[in-house]
């Protein structure tokens, strides 16, 4: 990039807060998302489930449903496309069980029928007769030699020989002797860690329409955080082109990373095709807890050695991640991010991809950095505690900086971890006097983001407004954001600038909102579209006052001479440019399509206050304090709001969420109330502090935001209920009984 | 399963419906009356997507059957705003940025002027108590409760 | 022009052992060709999907970002987010 591309200070519009262009449409209920659509002639689906964790299929009889009054399709795995390879087999297998049903909740047949209630009794009606086999759904009992076989033929050529079939991929990365480092160490310890899987829990369920025909050309419209990979993957699934499948994505009610897959869709557009009328599916919250993708469960050892200054000498971390019953738990972030905070000169880290009987793990924010963090960030507390030295200090003596050598192989370009640990340390939160019985804890935590390709269109209106078109998803607030980085370039009111998210049939592909990409990778492109806009708007210029093209530039919205020699006029404003567009060369538009590959690495600290109640070992958070660098915050609002947010998903991660599987197999939790997501009641304010490191690799500086939030809470909130009840929690969640176990097993030690 | 006749009201509208006895109020406001504010989010009361005021009292209305709606006033998210004018709940929503995904808001808002209503001078506690049954997964709560809490201090002054 | 290129640990064994190896590239989609011919165990790692980084900057996908002899490569794996 050029460096005159760059703009970091004496922004007009990047920096302020205006309302958001859909506040309207969200704040009075007629924003359309997923479930949201309608049309003449629907069917309404439902799904037939696998109450076993792991079965054979030895029959599925469908008549009884087929000949249910109202029920116009019925498919079964026979109904999709043959011969898939690589991840989009492993989809179709997730969407749709072919020979064995691989957990409680796998989908194994499909009913459209003319009301969602004569699905519902359809469904019943569906007789599958199972061949009931072992399962297993805990990690190291996945691995373990006795462990039941999910399917020999998914583990690839990087598992060493010895493992388990269970055990699919492998990683091993590091650098140094980490031996040589424990041995110079004062003192080293080593913990073992455990996570529960939890689910993203967005609030709106999957949902889909769908219409295909005979002639394999269908329409999609979905809640999907992207809509081209739900296009891609849902043609692949059933066997058409992927250019004759419109995908328009709706609003989406959350997704945090579980909606870049599909579910439903696929599904839909096979009963759809098989009833040639349009097909609705929704899920229900039971479907998306049992079905949909929960995050991986952990089992991880940590070993960190300190010198008695503080210096870390060597650290080695081995997470096994279990991924459901399908390659692609997120095991190598978990191993790279780690550590990542640190510059280590002995540094090893392996992960293990484990299948077990559970749903298809689908990202969730800061995919597998959580849980590492929480085992690494763990370790260095009680080493902060035997050494009588302080978290924060501790952490900025071994901090990352531009230059250091990362744990995952390459050297930093310009990061600001130091930053915000320097800003947490002087933040009022870290001095503040603690009430008895509440404890403090601080964490650091890491994620890469993405940049992703990108494509977006704008065209400017002859009353001088513009209509700008991007593929992203907005799922918390980026039109404004957009909006915010094209009026910087154009210089014309945020107003005036209308955004779309289009679908697959009007922009050029686009990688979903995933990564914390969208702020960065589609403001990118939104910036460049502009820049291409303004160059043709300075062109007509030039040729109105007959200088030439680089005789002009374009200013607060105007183009203007560029000096005393470019001649003497006056600054021509956009619109009077855009209003007789169509006589002096025709429309004016911009557009920018590309793979940005400058996504800056982010880094966060957090602090937080925790009481623990000794009678009932339930943990309230008190206080609570996001520090992390934004590289350049576009709208700082809605920066505040991923740090928040970011950070209540992790409490709750920390302190209540998990997957519970009874002996059966099957899922406990399966409902809101059972699964328990954090409640207002239940949280306090969550102060915000946003440090801005510019990224080198955006013209503004921007560093995504989305997901670094959620890496440091699961250790900060550990740290803290160690500082506050004495006790070291090494499993998530620090639910009430785990704390009261935990606290009792101290009395009788003590 | 034969079809029952309803009469109702829905943010002062007289309509009339026939639904199936198993047909929660949620859906006949979504299936049948073409209201789709109010969201499914759960199905089992946990929530609050689906918030809905049925003769002033907040009900989640996944919890209640079509039938029972005969003879109720129901409100929604839809009969908030009066005219153009929005509710000064939705303002400040949108000024405060009090949603990311905006799923949970119809819900969120229904709830909050219930609340008002009762008590126009909640303290922040009685806020987040008051919302516990709505979930929102993104903002973790904290602008939905500034949100709310400057709202009643600027309803407060007007009246 | 020749290219060192740092692999992660775990690739080894599919190198006969080398950590670091050395190719003949001028872009990041003939490094990946290159390790492909003269290591073929790496082809299915390759081809699942890695991701390279350039003295620190994490190239996700591009085949066309120019490498120097002086730059400091690592082969990562192909990365993704929520």
């Amino acid at each position: 990039m050029a460096l005159d591309d760059r703009k970091t200070t004496d922004f007009k519009f990047v920096g302020t807060r205006p309302d958001r262009p859909d506040g309207l449409d969200k704040v009075t209920g007629r924003a359309l998302f997923g479930a949201d659509a309608y049309a003449p002639g629907m069917l309404h689906g439902a799904i037939v489930r696998s109450p076993h964790a792991h079965a054979r299929i030895v029959r599925i009889d469908t008549s009884k449903a087929e000949a249910l009054d109202g029920v116009k399709a019925v498919v079964t795995r026979a109904d999709f496309a043959k011969g898939l390879s690589g991840e989009f087999s492993f989809v179709l297998e997730n969407v749709m069980a072919g020979e064995k049903a691989l957990y409680d909740g796998h989908a194994v047949a499909a009913i459209a029928a003319s009301s969602a209630l004569i699905a519902r009794d359809a469904v019943k009606l569906v007789e599958v007769e199972y061949e009931i086999l072992p399962h297993v759904t805990d990690v190291d009992a996945a691995m373990a030699q006795d462990a039941p076989v999910l399917n020999a033929s998914y583990a690839d050529a990087s598992v060493p020989a010895g493992h388990h079939p269970n055990v699919v991929r492998y990683h091993d990365s590091g650098h140094g002797d980490v031996e040589a480092g424990f041995a110079e160490a004062d003192l080293v310890i080593e913990d073992s860690f455990k996570t529960e899987a939890t689910h993203q829990g967005y609030i709106e369920p999957h949902a889909c329409l769908a219409t295909l025909g005979a002639d394999g050309k269908g329409e999609l419209w979905c809640s999907t955080q992207g809509h081209w990979i739900a296009q891609k993957t849902c043609a692949a699934l059933v066997g058409i082109e992927t250019s004759q499948l419109r995908v328009t994505a709706s609003e989406i009610g959350g997704g945090f990373g579980g909606k870049t897959t599909v579910f439903v869709e696929p599904v839909a557009l096979a009963l759809s095709r098989k009833a040639n009328r349009p097909v609705k599916v929704v899920m229900n919250r039971s479907e998306v807890f049992r079905a949909t993708g929960p995050t991986s469960s952990t089992s991880m050892d940590i070993r960190i050695g300190m010198k008695k200054d503080g210096t870390i000498t060597a650290a080695e971390g081995i997470y096994r991640l279990q991924g459901g019953a399908f390659p692609g738990a997120p095991m190598e972030f978990s191993a790279m991010c780690g550590f990542a905070p640190y510059a280590l000169e002995n540094v090893r880290q392996v992960g293990y991809d484990v299948i077990s009987n559970r749903p298809k793990q689908a990202a969730y924010r800061a995919p597998g950095a959580p849980m590492a963090s929480f085992a690494v960030e763990s370790v260095i507390d009680e080493l902060c505690n035997k050494l009588g030295l302080d978290p924060i200090d501790t952490r900025l003596k071994n901090a990352s900086r531009e230059g250091t050598k990362a744990s995952y192989g390459p050297r930093f370009a310009r990061i600001g971890l130091v930053e915000t640990l320097e800003a947490a340390k002087a933040h009022p939160h870290y001095s503040a006097p603690l009430e008895p019985g509440q404890g403090r804890g601080v964490s650091c935590g890491f994620w890469f983001n993405h940049g992703g390709e990108t494509s977006v269109s704008m065209s400017l209106s002859e009353d001088g407004t513009c209509q700008l078109a991007v593929g992203t998803p907005d799922i918390g607030g980026s039109r404004a954001s957009m909006a915010l980085m094209a009026a910087e370039v154009l210089g014309i009111p945020y107003e005036n600038i209308r955004v779309t998210i289009a679908d697959t049939a009007t922009l050029g592909y686009n990688d979903v909102s995933h990564g914390s990409r969208v702020t960065y990778a589609s403001g990118l492109a939104t910036i460049k579209a502009a820049q291409d806009a303004v160059a043709k708007l300075s062109k007509r210029a030039a040729a109105k006052w007959g200088i030439p093209e680089d005789a002009v530039y374009w200013e607060d919205g105007c183009a203007k001479p560029s000096g005393a020699n470019a001649g003497n006029f006056d600054p021509l404003p956009l619109a009077d440019i855009t209003q007789n567009m169509g006589a002096t060369g025709g429309p004016i538009s911009g557009h920018f399509e590309a793979t940005p590959e400058g996504a800056g690495v982010s880094f966060g600290t957090h602090i937080v206050d925790a009481e623990v109640d000794p009678e009932t070992g339930k943990t309230a958070v008190v206080r609570y304090t996001v520090i992390q660098d934004a590289g350049k915050a576009i709208h700082p609002t809605y920066v505040e709001g991923q740090f928040q947010g970011g950070a209540a998903q992790g409490i709750g991660w920390a302190l209540n969420e998990e997957y519970v599987y009874g002996e059966d197999g099957r899922l406990q939790n399966s409902i809101f109330l059972d699964y328990r997501v954090p409640v207002a009641s239940d949280l306090p304010m969550i102060d915000t502090v946003i440090v801005e490191v510019p990224n080198p690799g955006h013209p503004y500086g921007v560093r995504g935001v989305g997901e670094t939030g959620i890496v440091p809470p699961l250790a900060a909130i550990a740290n803290a209920v160690s500082a506050a009840a004495g006790v070291r929690l090494r499993h998530l969640p620090m639910s009430p009984p785990r704390i009261l176990a935990a606290l009792k097993a101290k009395a009788h030690e003590g | 399963m034969k079809k029952i006749h309803v009469s109702t009201t829905v943010n002062g509208e007289n309509v009339e419906y026939l639904c199936d006895p198993r047909e929660t109020v949620l859906d006949v406001l979504r299936d049948r009356l073409n209201l789709t504010g109010a969201k499914e989010g759960c199905g089992t009361g946990d929530c609050g997507a689906c918030s809905v005021t049925v003769d002033d009292r907040l009900v989640c209305s996944c919890l209640m059957l079509g039938v029972e709606a005969e003879g109720k006033n129901i409100a929604t998210v839809e009969g908030m705003a009066t005219g153009e004018k929005l509710h000064p709940l939705q303002k400040k929503f949108i000024e405060y940025a009090a949603l990311q995904c905006g799923i949970c808001t119809p819900g969120i808002l229904v709830a909050a002027k219930s609340l008002l209503e009762k008590n126009p001078d909640p303290t922040e506690t009685e806020v987040r108590y008051w919302l516990a049954g709505n979930l929102c997964r993104c903002t973790g709560y904290d602008k939905i409760i500034r949100a709310v809490m400057d709202t009643a201090a600027d309803m407060r002054e007007a009246s | 022009m020749k290219v060192e290129v740092h692999l992660w640990s775990g690739l080894r064994a599919l190198t006969g052992g080398l950590e670091k190896v050395e190719v003949e590239a001028s872009t990041t989609g003939e490094m990946l060709q290159a390790l492909t011919a003269s290591y073929p165990a790496l082809g299915p790692v390759i081809e699942a999907g890695v991701s390279v980084a350039v003295d620190g900057r994490v190239i996700a996908s591009s085949l066309t970002e120019p490498l120097r002899p002086e730059n400091e490569i690592f082969l990562m794996q192909r990365l993704k987010g929520g």
